[in-house]
């Protein structure tokens, strides 16, 4: 026998971090015992989050990429980034959830540890540098996901919603699966870089059964990402899961889906740039053109702004499709902005949704701005950001992705992004117009609470001011990346 | 071929010897309980009834064989048959002496237990065809009792695999040549017992044949030779668990090394050990009262399976040390 | 067609037939009795592959506790009026032309198949002269530890998403 695989204890001192949040996620859960009130477990699940990110920080000190359990994870400055981008969803959604969940009436204390366990498969896949450990890594955020979307049970649309994420997802994860075989199956090796060198020694770059196999992969997650012709769960179960899981998945799921995207993309399958461009570019276009077209046509405002996150994932993927460093740094970047985007116009979302009225009709909206100024000042700011309008954050997220695409020579691609973004504005600043230009048809009382507040200034002021000094976050990103 | 043939004439032996044993526990059955409770058990046929289990057999193997009308009639048909094939199939792998099972394969715990597993389906199987409410009660209850009972089984296992190093009955039975397990493994011993007797559905854990509330649970619509095949099925199960506990607690085919007991050979240890086992389920069938559902789930999840697990970190802790 | 060809042919047909009638099943309750076949013929190509560990962990972990669990939940369920519903729909013809379209499409490739990866180190030979247990108890705990673990995260989030989604709440 060959020399034997060692594992010492040093190898979990890059998994810190995810052991901290499952660790928290556990106290979370027995503490929900013990504790009546449920906020605290909400801060606990917060400040356990608070140590991760800390601990992540500390790891990031002594920046060098570490890879622990022979090699299967890595702990590099693109996944640190993406970890980042984890946490502050994590935060931002418990903070919109206290008293949302109350209204709902499943406040439990597994809310958040589940919620700690979506987050914890994120930062597996985010890390993961071995087949094996990123789908398992998938797993565990899509079961803790399916979970939340039903967790408001007594609710129909909520189980239909769980319901059919999982079904879709386990159909997803069967593709993914056999991706994974296949590739194993031709170079013999699971490892991202082993496969990526493999590729090169047994000459099977651009191979027909090696482009099968990506096929089966990118398929899984699309599912994930919801990109277009996989988005079909998406508007169903954005809307029939509770408001502050939808903001939840809509980010976070979504982000770890690119971070998988571009590490196996970029990592294994770098010499294969040609066939995988082939096959996003027309799902890119369709994505942009489902998200932007059907949006048009929705009344509920979740539905709204589920057809918007598929929008936005296929501006995302077209930094993606550049196959060049500075595209995937823009597609990062513009994840980073759209969190702040997406939970901000959610947690107005949830604001109106209090005891016996769900607020989710757009028509809800008419003549906001008469009774609450603020709130609906900041709708504004997101919907603006989410259409792309200058000064905001979502302007230049969009502004980055297409520079990149044109540098990389897919100028029809900017122009046909560019399109759907204009079409794509009508119905955010329909919203809008419902808000500022109709006379209200009934009170609006607006649920409110402090840790409300936190999220929407936080999430408001980051749109801001990342629209007005993108640098901060872009220098962020390219030092993450490019080291 | 003349190996193919020898294996297929062993496999014949082995399975009429164990058919004729399982015959014979049931006379034993109604003897010991007959004397605990102060009568005489079978006397008419044959010199002290000796020959009844082979009246009974031919009684049953005569009789109609009625299917209720409204029965799922091939899933019917087959429930009993799955059931003795399974527990028949546990002694393939049973080290009956020194160097001799049938099939001497590495995985022979893991065989068991897929085995035992099978065989549940009999019962579910046969509670749901028979499309009636007590059938169907018993076949739920054993389905959840005997899925509840394999864990703590499996795990109970486990530190026993631990120690001898090997999931191979034979080098378990090896292992054992200083110390008996039973010596070692006393909690896995105690856990493996009482899911032995859950596993077969024996009393005190017979709930899914409680006559008093199900008539005769998942069996009440069988009769004749069907029925036959569930008795048969319930017996050869007692006998194979009887068996397991034999050959990973107590040493297999080991007998004491002194004096005259030295030449006794193997076998007659292993059976003498196999029918100490099935006396105690006789014994505990004629001492207990039968538990209550709750009580006997309860009794699986937070007891055996917690001590099961305790025992797996115990034995590992000082097999570490 | 030597042996070996012959014992694989058999499982893989079998095993296509069975899941055939599997779905195509009425009762419920007969296709998880089909499933259970086909359960027990996967074993067998476990075997067949002298990976006999995974086999018995197959019968074991599938057909003894998740399928008696389907039958379980199946036959609680009552499901006397979705036996009466027409399994499928109008769109079967485009699932069973989009599914011989994806085999003829894969089958094509996968003949075209001509270099193979080198093997690893654990041939046959080595398998059998440490045990199958051991060898793949070996590699769970050292190379795949942490896949291994996080397999124990889902399977702990499993758990904890069944009792919050079906448990008794007391208000």
């Amino acid at each position: 026998m060959e020399m034997e695989t060692t594992i010492s204890l040093l190898d979990i001192r890059p998994l810190v971090p995810e052991l901290t949040m499952i660790c928290v996620g556990l106290i979370v859960i027995l503490l929900d015992l013990i504790v009546r009130k449920k906020e605290v477990v909400a801060i606990v699940g917060i400040a356990g989050t608070l140590v991760a990110l800390y601990g992540t920080y500390k790891l990031y000190g002594f920046y060098e990429p570490q890879s622990a359990f022979s090699g299967m994870f890595v702990l590099d400055g693109y996944s640190n980034f993406f970890k980042l981008i984890f946490y502050l969803n994590i935060i931002l959604t418990i903070c919109i959830s206290f008293k949302y969940m109350a209204i709902e009436k499943a406040s439990f204390g597994e809310y958040y540890a589940l919620l700690m366990f979506a987050t914890t498969g994120m930062m597996i896949m985010a890390s993961a540098a071995d087949l094996i450990v990123l789908y398992l890594g998938l797993e565990l955020m899509a079961l803790s996901t399916y979970i939340l979307a039903g967790i408001t049970r007594k609710r129909q649309r909520s189980n239909e919603a769980a319901l059919k994420y999982f079904f879709l997802g386990a159909f997803s994860s069967a593709f993914l699966l056999y991706g994974i075989s296949l590739t194993y199956g031709l170079t013999g090796t699971t490892n991202l870089r082993e496969i990526a060198s493999a590729l090169q020694t047994l000459d099977l770059n651009g191979s027909p059964i090696m482009y099968l196999g990506l096929i089966f992969m990118i398929v899984a997650f699309g599912f994930k990402i919801a990109l277009a012709p996989f988005h079909m769960w998406a508007p169903d179960v954005y809307e029939g899961a509770p408001t502050s899981i939808t903001a939840f998945m809509s980010v976070g799921p979504k982000a770890a889906g690119f971070a998988v995207l571009g590490r196996v993309l970029f990592g294994a399958f770098a010499g294969m740039q040609v066939q995988w461009a082939s096959i996003l570019i027309p799902m890119a276009v369709l994505t942009m053109a489902v998200g932007s077209i059907i949006a048009l046509a929705q009344t509920n405002i979740k539905r709204m702004l589920a057809y918007s996150s598929i929008a936005h994932a296929g501006y995302m993927l077209l930094g993606v499709i550049t196959g060049t460093t500075g595209g995937l740094m823009s597609t990062v970047n513009y994840l980073a902005i759209y969190l702040f985007m997406n939970i901000g116009a959610f947690a107005i979302v949830i604001m109106l949704r209090r005891e016996g009225f769900q607020g989710e009709n757009i028509e809800d909206y008419m003549g906001l701005s008469k009774s609450h100024p603020l709130a609906s000042a900041l709708m504004l700011i997101f919907m603006f950001s989410l259409a792309g309008i200058p000064p905001t954050a979502g302007f230049i997220g969009k502004f980055y992705v297409f520079m990149e695409v044109i540098k990389a020579g897919y100028v029809y691609l900017a122009i046909i992004a560019v399109a759907f973004s204009a079409i794509s504005a009508f119905f955010y600043l329909r919203v809008v117009m419902y808000i500022y230009m109709k006379d209200p048809k009934e009170e609006v009382v607006l649920t409110r609470s402090p840790s409300m507040s936190i999220a929407l200034a936080v999430t408001a002021m980051m749109v801001l001011i990342l629209g007005i000094f993108p640098s901060f976050l872009l220098n962020l990103v390219r030092y993450s990346i490019l080291g | 071929m003349p190996e193919t043939l020898w294996t297929v004439l062993k496999v014949f032996i082995v399975v009429n010897v164990v058919m004729l044993h399982v015959a014979y526990v049931v006379y034993f059955e109604r003897k010991v309980i007959g004397h605990m409770q102060a009568r005489l058990g079978p006397m008419r046929v044959g010199w002290h009834g000796l020959l009844q289990p082979i009246a009974d057999g031919i009684k049953l193997f005569f009789k109609e064989d009625i299917i209720p009308s409204s029965a799922d009639k091939p899933v019917f048909y087959i429930a009993p048959v799955i059931g003795v094939i399974a527990a028949i199939a546990s002694f393939a792998v049973i080290p009956m002496w020194e160097g001799f099972s049938l099939a001497n394969i590495n995985i022979g715990i893991l065989y068991l237990l897929a085995l035992s597993s099978i065989g549940s389906y009999s019962i579910i199987l046969g509670g749901w065809a028979s499309n009636s409410k007590y059938s169907f009660l018993g076949g739920l209850r054993s389905s959840a009792q005997v899925i509840s009972y394999e864990i703590a089984m499996g795990m109970s296992l486990v530190g026993v695999m631990m120690l001898s190093g090997s999931a191979n009955l034979t080098d378990i039975v090896n292992a054992q040549s200083q110390t008996w397990f039973i010596v070692s493994q006393p909690v896995a011993f105690f856990v493996f017992l009482m899911a032995a007797v859950a596993e077969t559905n024996r009393t005190p854990f017979d709930l899914p044949e409680a006559e008093t509330e199900l008539v005769a649970g998942y069996a009440t619509e069988y009769s004749g030779f069907r029925y036959g095949l569930f008795f048969m099925a319930e017996y050869a199960g007692m006998f194979a668990m009887s068996a397991v506990a034999t050959v990973c607690f107590f040493g297999g085919w080991k007998g004491p090394d002194v004096w005259f007991l030295a030449s006794i050979p193997g076998v007659v240890w292993f059976l003498l050990k196999i029918y100490g086992f099935i006396f105690f389920y006789f014994w505990i069938r004629a001492t207990l009262p039968r538990y209550r559902y709750d009580q006997l789930m309860g009794l699986g999840w937070k007891l055996f399976i917690p001590l099961a697990l305790a025992n797996i970190i115990f034995t590992g802790l000082i097999k570490l040390l | 067609m030597t042996a070996p060809q012959l014992f694989f042919a058999y499982f893989a047909v079998m095993i296509t037939v069975l899941s055939l009638l599997m779905i195509t099943r009425r009762n419920p309750v007969h296709g998880v009795l089909w499933m259970l076949v086909l359960f027990v013929h996967i074993a067998g190509l476990y075997i067949f592959l002298n990976a006999e560990f995974l086999a018995a962990i197959q019968i074991i972990v599938y057909a003894g506790a998740i399928l008696v669990l389907f039958l379980f939940v199946i036959m609680l369920l009552n499901l006397k009026k979705e036996e009466t519903v027409k399994k499928f729909q109008k769109h079967w013809l485009v699932g069973v032309g989009t599914g011989i379209i994806f085999a003829v499409f894969s089958v094509s490739i996968v003949r075209k198949i001509e270099v193979f990866p080198q093997l690893g180190k654990y041939t046959i030979e080595a398998v059998k002269a440490e045990g199958n247990i051991m060898t793949v108890g070996k590699v769970l705990y050292t190379k795949y530890l942490l896949p291994f673990e996080i397999a124990s995260v889902i399977l702990l989030v499993a758990i904890i998403g069944a009792v919050v989604l079906a448990k008794k709440r007391i208000e």
